[in-house]
């Protein structure tokens, strides 16, 4: 083997290490993972600056997927193209992959357990409430003028009365904001995709998919 | 089916926009299209998804695969989700760099926000309903209610960490049930 290859290989269980870190100490979702993984690549490994870490951040918010295994693959892939991805992507879900999968083990073995069955039913009264949240959150930054509300209100409208599948909204929303913004263009509207910040000195990054 | 588990994921994995919450409308869509399980077992298999670190969407898989079709479920439902976003992710990185910039991009995201904001308040709604499903008002579904605002109270006032959360409305969980 030589050189070449060897520091590339060091450089693939670096990222498959650094990785593996994160995933078991982030509870609480894909969001509560980007501290850690900015703390990780930018400040300690210096793989990436901190100003190229929001532009990904934003991107994998955005993409289909939890935004922790996106930011993964991508920072991955900018280290070290696809192989850096796979590693990447490999230490972020195999850990969590495993603590969920013996605790899956373990509910089976207590799941006749009173305190276990109390604890899981107190655990759905504060999933209801980080929902809750979520969608507070989702809702600010995604509902700011008549169009947003209605098509957020039909949405919700839709899955509430009839049996339809996700899948057809997403689409659905793809459509409508294309086709909302080129006839408000057509009709010499102002365009604001996007919430306009109030605040733009505002130094910290706002990441407009901040749902979690 | 573990073919079946391994595509209705990736199926899911394509099309999860907002990740998270956002995206338990879509599992359960499916796992009660399916027949995989009631919707009292999907409730207590979020909980536990919420319950171990990671991510609540991918974690849901791995445990919807291994209560359905056992280990090999539990790796190919995983795979099944993350396998989109991967390609996705690579494709993007590979050829748009700034691709979040363009205005056809912005333009879309203008209208698939809002929907992610309905169904994330659907699962709310939804994931609410479902707990209070045996009575209308029992010991039970008042218990839930005062958990799920005291775990409010708990995040607007104190911004307590999502898993706090858990831990706390689990302890509560034991004293009042």
């Amino acid at each position: 083997m030589n050189a070449s290859k060897a520091s590339k290989f060091k450089l693939w269980l670096q990222i498959f290490g650094t990785f593996c870190q994160i995933g078991p100490s982030t509870f609480g979702g894909g969001y509560a993972m980007i501290p850690g993984i900015e703390r990780e690549v930018v400040t300690k490994r210096k793989w990436l600056q901190a100003s190229e870490m929001s532009d990904l951040v934003s991107i994998a918010g955005s993409a289909p997927g939890g935004v922790g295994v996106n930011l993964a693959a991508f920072i991955g892939y900018r280290i070290a193209g696809v192989p850096g991805v796979m590693m990447a992507v490999a230490g972020i879900t195999l850990p969590t992959f495993l603590i969920v999968f013996a605790l899956s083990l373990g509910y089976t073995f207590f799941k006749d357990n009173a305190k276990i069955e109390a604890a899981l039913k107190g655990i759905q009264g504060g999933i209801i409430a980080l929902i809750m949240i979520a969608a507070y959150r989702m809702a600010k930054s995604a509902i700011f003028d008549k169009t947003t509300i209605t098509v957020s209100i039909g949405a919700l409208f839709l899955l509430l009365v009839t049996p339809i599948h996700p899948l057809y909204l997403i689409i659905f929303g793809f459509l409508i904001g294309i086709i909302a913004v080129q006839i408000k263009k057509a009709l010499g509207y102002t365009i604001h995709t996007e919430q306009v910040s109030k605040h733009q000195d505002d130094p910290t990054p706002i990441y407009p998919e901040y749902y979690i | 089916m573990l073919w079946q588990l391994f595509l209705v994921f990736m199926k899911i994995g394509v099309i999860s926009f907002g990740g998270g919450y956002a995206v338990i409308p879509m599992i359960e869509h499916e796992v009660s299209s399916h027949g995989w399980m009631s919707g009292a077992q999907f409730q207590e298999v979020v909980s536990l998804a919420g319950m171990a670190p990671g991510p609540i969407a991918t974690n849901s898989a791995t445990l919807i695969g291994y209560r359905t079709a056992g280990l090999w479920g539990a790796i190919l439902s995983t795979i099944g989700m993350i396998l989109p976003s991967l390609i996705i992710i690579i494709i993007i990185a590979a050829c748009f760099q700034r691709l979040h910039q363009q205005s056809w991009v912005k333009s879309s995201f203008y209208g698939l926000r809002p929907i992610v904001t309905g169904l994330i308040a659907y699962a709310a709604i939804h994931f609410g309903f479902l707990s209070s499903s045996d009575a209308a008002l029992s010991w039970s579904t008042l218990a839930t209610g005062l958990i799920c605002a005291g775990c409010l109270y708990g995040i607007i006032r104190f911004k307590m960490h999502p898993w706090m959360v858990i831990v706390a409305s689990g302890i509560a969980g034991i004293i009042l049930f």
